[in-house]
């Protein structure tokens, strides 16, 4: 049944060749920056070309970064954007899912129009910023929870969600005289386990990997998240208050390695997060793209 | 509809056609809500949200017709009309602006775009499990990291000590290129790394198209002698088209809006001349030079764009196929 003619191995045996290459170029910047991070200051600033392996093991690049008092503060402050940021995601966006997948609301389809209508036309930055600066949310760590405090894009792929539940479920739970919050808390969420993790997934990468409200709403520093730490390490290539204490002739290559050893810990966390919710998003991206 | 209610009980005199049919409609507002109270209870935040931070803007884009002063306020500051909009379709980085803006946009609709789809392809062919899902998980790997750290990683190795350099220099024996600084590399760069970053992601749904399309098609493809590429262009490849066409509306919708976080942090006074769009432009005038009306002008006249795109792709999607976002 199986058998494959010549031109059909010659394809799969390139696919799999190509998919391995894309692969390792995928991988490998993601490795340098680890093997960078772990290995001697010097070897990394002496290497040339590709770095196959790490060498002369050392966490003292870690060690920095965990005595930074900028970068601790900023750790903090990521947490507490994505702790807070992503429980008001989670919750508005499921209270509004699902009262929008009700049938018989007179005004969900309005409500819904004036969601999507906001994906295709915005205010725009400065309209926002001028918000944000009347509510007197400059230097607030609200500027960056509730600007975003809803994605229409999630809360679409929520509601596609929440109306697959048959209606029998919620039926049988009325005549038990169960009332809406009881049948979305009871009900409806544990049944849709997957979608929320997606949901909290899609959320909590966001407010990780957010820099750009907190650049132009924030100027307290003790504010910061890690992200726009890690855009004056990165970009603007400013490693000087990462070493302080350490003897100007180290401070150059250590600097370097302190910047890597800040990647990782700023990345680790989401990475080792998304394999397990893979199967899931999947689904969710699909309902999203498909529907939306 | 408030105006209509209140019409209504403004004048209490009996009965025409239409005076019942409000009569009616009120009942039934009142009616629905009595039912409904939870519900709308439930919503409510999400409403208020919406109002506040995505209609307050819309509001507040009257500045763009404006001379906004933050001492005068929205509504305090004279009208303009379309002094604004005038000024920056006469000014010297108006073409730039649009060009850049375009060619982004374009390219990467050119190559990011199919990218996906062809790595969707390629997946589909592997008849591997695990080897098919390790490929997926390495390459949706970039797409979690954030866009700092991923143009942080182009400035490391893109510098003129960087792993490239040494690589070209290696081979080819030729002097190291200041990439980050040389503007005709910036298109490249930006679209490059795009697709190094989200090739995998967008493949995701296309995977998932795939995986819907009935299996029958193929097992009477089989029948009537049909190899492998004959199914991959005669029924994977239509049978994913509703999903390419939507996704290609929506792309379009974007158009205007690409990539402008990953410009701020990739671009520098070197290579405005062709990475600065419309969005960075925005805010610069805007935020960092305080040009309030002028900005939001320049950002009304992308979103007007913006939206005529979408309804445009919207309608050409709906003349040639079934498929449409409205």
């Amino acid at each position: 049944m199986m058998r494959r003619s010549i031109g059909e191995r010659i394809f799969d045996y390139t696919n799999i060749i190509f998919l391995v290459l894309l692969s390792l170029v995928t991988l490998y910047p993601l490795l340098y920056i680890l093997f960078a991070s772990i290995s001697d200051p010097t070897y990394v600033a002496q290497t040339r070309g590709l770095m196959l392996f790490p060498k002369d093991l050392t966490l003292e690049a870690y060690r920095m970064v965990f005595k930074n008092p900028m970068i601790i503060t900023s750790y903090i402050n990521t947490l507490i954007y994505v702790a807070v940021g992503t429980t008001i995601n989670i919750l508005l966006t499921s209270l509004g899912a699902y009262a929008l997948s009700r049938k018989k609301v007179m005004w969900g389809n309005l409500i819904m129009f004036m969601i999507v209508f906001t994906m295709f036309f915005e205010g725009g930055l400065i309209p926002l910023y001028l918000l944000v600066s009347e509510l007197n949310l400059i230097d607030s760590r609200w500027a960056l929870i509730l600007p975003t405090a809803v994605s229409a894009f999630n809360l679409i792929i929520m509601r596609t969600a929440f109306q697959g539940i048959p209606d029998s479920l919620e039926e049988s739970a009325r005549i038990d005289g169960a009332k809406d919050f009881t049948i979305l808390f009871r009900i409806i969420l544990p049944l849709s386990l997957p979608v929320v993790a997606v949901m909290i997934l899609f959320y909590g990468v966001f407010h990780w990997n957010s820099w750009f409200h907190a650049m132009i709403f924030l100027q307290d520093r003790e504010l910061f998240p890690v992200q726009l730490i890690l855009r004056e390490i990165l970009i603007a290539n400013d490693t000087s208050n990462m070493t302080t204490g350490v003897s100007s002739v180290d401070a150059m290559p250590i600097g370097e390695t302190v910047k890597y050893a800040t990647i990782v810990v700023a990345t680790v966390p989401i990475l080792c997060l998304y394999p397990f919710l893979q199967k899931y998003f999947v689904k969710g991206v699909m309902i999203g793209g498909i529907k939306g | 509809m408030e105006n209509l209610e209140k019409d209504v009980k403004l004048q209490d005199k009996p009965k025409s056609n239409f005076r019942r049919k409000v009569g009616n409609f009120r009942k039934d507002v009142v009616k629905d809500f009595k039912r409904n109270k939870i519900i709308y209870l439930m919503v409510s935040p999400v409403v208020l949200y919406y109002i506040i931070f995505q209609y307050g803007p819309m509001y507040g884009l009257q500045i763009a017709f404006k001379d906004y002063s933050p001492a005068l306020g929205f509504s305090g500051s004279p009208w303009v009309g379309f002094d604004h909009f005038i000024e920056f379709f006469n000014s010297f980085f108006f073409w730039r602006l649009l060009v850049n803006t375009i060619l982004l946009s374009f390219y990467t609709l050119l190559f990011a775009f199919p990218a996906g789809i062809i790595l969707a392809l390629l997946l589909n062919e592997v008849r591997g499990r695990i080897f098919k899902r390790t490929v997926q998980t390495i390459t949706y790997m970039p797409h979690f990291v954030s866009l700092v750290v991923i143009v942080g990683i182009l400035f490391d190795f893109l510098a003129r000590d960087g792993v490239v350099n040494d690589i070209l220099v290696f081979l080819f024996g030729m002097e190291p290129i200041a990439f980050m600084r040389e503007a005709e590399w910036f298109r490249t760069l930006f679209v490059g790394s795009d697709i190094w970053q989200n090739v995998g992601w967008s493949s995701i749904i296309f995977l998932a198209a795939m995986s819907n399309i009935d299996p029958s098609l193929y097992e009477a493809a089989k029948m009537d002698g049909a190899g492998r590429f004959k199914q991959m262009f005669h029924i994977t490849l239509p049978g994913i088209m509703p999903t390419v066409v939507i996704l290609l509306i929506l792309l379009i919708g974007k158009f205007m809006t690409v990539g402008e976080e990953k410009i701020l942090l990739m671009y520098n006074p070197t290579t405005y001349e062709t990475a600065d769009v419309i969005g960075t432009y925005v805010y610069r005038k805007g935020i960092l030079e305080s040009n309030f009306s002028f900005s939001a002008a320049v950002g009304l006249f992308k979103a007007m764009i913006a939206f005529t795109l979408l309804v445009i792709a919207n309608g050409i999607a709906r003349k040639v196929s079934d498929t449409k976002l409205w």
